[in-house]
């Protein structure tokens, strides 16, 4: 029972790691650039959620909208005075420009709400529900079924409608795309947009059940490494299984070897997945 | 060579080198100090960042090794901490015989995301190491007991020291530069499958890089620990260490002999004088100040003030994108 228990609550949280992760896995399918500060959006679509929550009074039905369509725009600024102009740079460039935004958003979110853990009121979504011995909580469940659904929405977004198409056909080859007149800035912009508002939507859902610090971001930008590497660079079905998977391991080991050393397992596997098969176990090269 | 080329750059270290002896002030003499210590470790991260391209994150490892091997030294056999110095620097060895071959398969992001989760998995088995302090960390010696203890109240002694390690280091790192390990390095960074299909052993050079690279950081954390008498997991093996490299190479330029140090030069008083005025590092201003001169790098000059100031690269190479 208790195996059944951790599994529950392992797909709940991994369906939300999968969420924020298949906004990396856009922004890395469609300019192979890597956001080193994809931890730090969670953290401040978090923050939205909880500052809507104790000074607006508004529930999820409105922060995680409205953390989708801030980070949605934060994500498309920061394409356009930023990334833009590293991508075709050299590759320290590349790297340290996201990794500098990250530090920027991490110690001004320390400087600005101090580095207290706060949290939203665990009675804020449902009670606890206990299903044929397996304890349920509303919040956990709510998160994860929005987490699969918006996860699978992107997928079909990308490869169901005309839209996807451009974007696909933009990821595949720029100067192709830009040939039969797929113009790829606006494009790319929108990718970091929807890679950003998927960053908002899992901060909201994760605000609900999970404390918000200024640091809670770098284990998250780990996670979702973890989580495109696992389920290869690019691939959003990929990161769907994947996110569930880092969900389970990660709720087996926080149970067997306890709490502080559950990462240890994570950013494990995750050495060891790049040491093995770089390009990702269902990826391309 | 025109002698005259030489002087500028010769007569601007002697004036640094003695600059501190001048000042009676011990804020600046502190200053002056970090400032050098700072150049070791940006200078030691170069010759893999900078040099051969591999945007290392995961060096507060090596920095972490030497400071912990020379507190754990005291702490559990009582001897001087600068004993450690060795002792990380064969463990710096171990490490990136260990690490190196696997992470040098990865290229690019790759590189850079593998050393990033390899620091912070290092960051968390230090904390739940019991034997070395866990997360409260180790103390150095109070009191001097001899003279090996290297214990001075004032920061001129530690100053002296520094400058000596990093004259070794930056004499290395020229030396290399125009050896056949410099143009392999650099073609390495340039890119790496033209560098191999004309005949560069790459692995081999990237993993004789690390070894120099991680044996002087680990130097410098033991030099930072004899100094401080203090480390614990983060400001030993916490991420921030690699940033302070990176930025710091970064903003003087990357793959330059001088620009580490120039680097040093301008952040490590911004950043104290920063903590000064408001009060301890708790408060992070540094850091937000740290990512956005990052940002601006990445975004305007990647070279750093290399770029915009030849001098510092007196050989004049531009390492291609």
């Amino acid at each position: 029972m208790i195996l059944l228990q951790l599994i529950s609550d392992g797909l709940q949280l991994g369906a939300v790691y999968a969420l924020f992760s298949s906004g990396l896995t856009l922004i890395w399918g469609m300019m192979n650039v890597m956001n080193f500060a994809h931890g730090q959006f969670v953290m401040l679509a978090m923050y939205v959620a909880f500052f809507c929550f104790t000074l607006l009074k508004v529930g999820p039905a409105f922060f995680v909208p409205l953390a989708a369509i801030g980070l949605f725009g934060f994500g498309v600024v920061v394409y356009l005075l930023l990334v833009r102009h590293v991508m075709r740079g050299p590759m320290l460039a590349q790297i340290i420009s996201t990794f500098g935004l990250a530090l920027v958003l991490q110690y001004s979110a320390l400087w600005a709400f101090s580095a207290n853990f706060v949290s939203l009121p665990t009675t804020l979504v449902g009670g606890v529900y206990d299903v044929g011995g397996i304890r349920l909580s509303a919040a956990r469940l709510i998160a994860g079924a929005t987490a699969i659904a918006l996860t699978a929405g992107m997928h079909l977004l990308l490869t169901r409608t005309d839209l996807g198409s451009r974007m696909l056909a933009v990821s595949e080859d720029r100067v192709a795309a830009a040939l039969v007149g797929i113009r790829p800035d606006p494009m790319q912009a929108l990718a970091w947009g929807l890679g950003a508002a998927a960053t908002g939507v899992a901060g909201g859902l994760i605000a609900l059940f999970f404390y918000v610090s200024p640091d809670v971001g770098n284990s998250f930008t780990l996670l979702a490494f973890v989580t495109v590497c696992l389920g290869g660079f690019g691939s959003v079905p990929g990161a769907l299984l994947a996110g569930l998977i880092i969900g389970v391991v990660e709720s087996f080991s926080a149970y067997w070897l306890g709490p502080a050393t559950k990462d240890v397992v994570v950013y494990g596997l995750f050495v060891a997945l790049l040491w093995v098969r770089p390009q990702g176990m269902f990826g391309r090269a | 060579m025109i002698p005259l080329r030489r002087a500028g750059p010769v007569a601007v270290l002697v004036i640094l080198a003695i600059a501190p002896f001048l000042t009676a002030n011990p804020f600046y003499q502190r200053i002056a100090a970090l400032v050098v210590l700072a150049a070791i470790s940006a200078s030691a991260w170069n010759v893999i960042g900078g040099y051969a391209g591999q945007i290392s994150f995961g060096h507060s490892i090596y920095f972490g090794i030497g400071a912990y091997a020379s507190l754990l030294l005291f702490g559990r056999f009582g001897l001087p901490p600068i004993a450690g110095a060795p002792l990380g620097i064969i463990a710096s060895f171990v490490v990136s015989l260990i690490i190196g071959p696997p992470t040098f398969r990865l290229r690019g992001h790759y590189f850079s995301m593998g050393t990033f989760a390899i620091a912070a998995l290092a960051e968390i088995l230090i904390v739940n190491w019991k034997f070395a302090g866990g997360a409260i960390g180790l103390m150095g010696p109070a009191m001097p007991r001899s003279l090996a203890d290297l214990l001075f109240r004032n920061s001129l002694p530690y100053y002296a020291i520094f400058l000596a390690v990093l004259a070794l280091l930056l004499a290395l790192t020229h030396l290399m530069q125009r050896s056949r390990m410099g143009f392999y390095l650099r073609a390495i960074g340039a890119g790496e499958r033209a560098a191999e299909s004309l005949g560069v052993p790459v692995q081999r050079y990237k993993l004789y890089a690390l070894l120099i690279s991680g044996a002087f950081t680990a130097l410098a954390g033991s030099l930072y620990a004899v100094m401080i008498g203090f480390v614990d997991p983060e400001s030993g093996f916490g991420i921030l260490i690699s940033v302070n490299m990176v930025v710091i190479a970064a903003l003087g330029g990357v793959g330059t002999l001088f620009g580490p140090l120039v680097g040093a030069i301008i952040l490590v008083p911004l950043q104290e004088t920063t903590n000064a005025l408001l009060g301890g590092s708790g408060t992070g201003a540094a850091y937000v100040a740290y990512g956005l001169i990052i940002m601006l790098i990445a975004r305007f000059s990647p070279g750093g003030l290399a770029e915009l100031w030849p001098l510092i690269n007196r050989h004049g190479r531009r390492r291609a994108a």
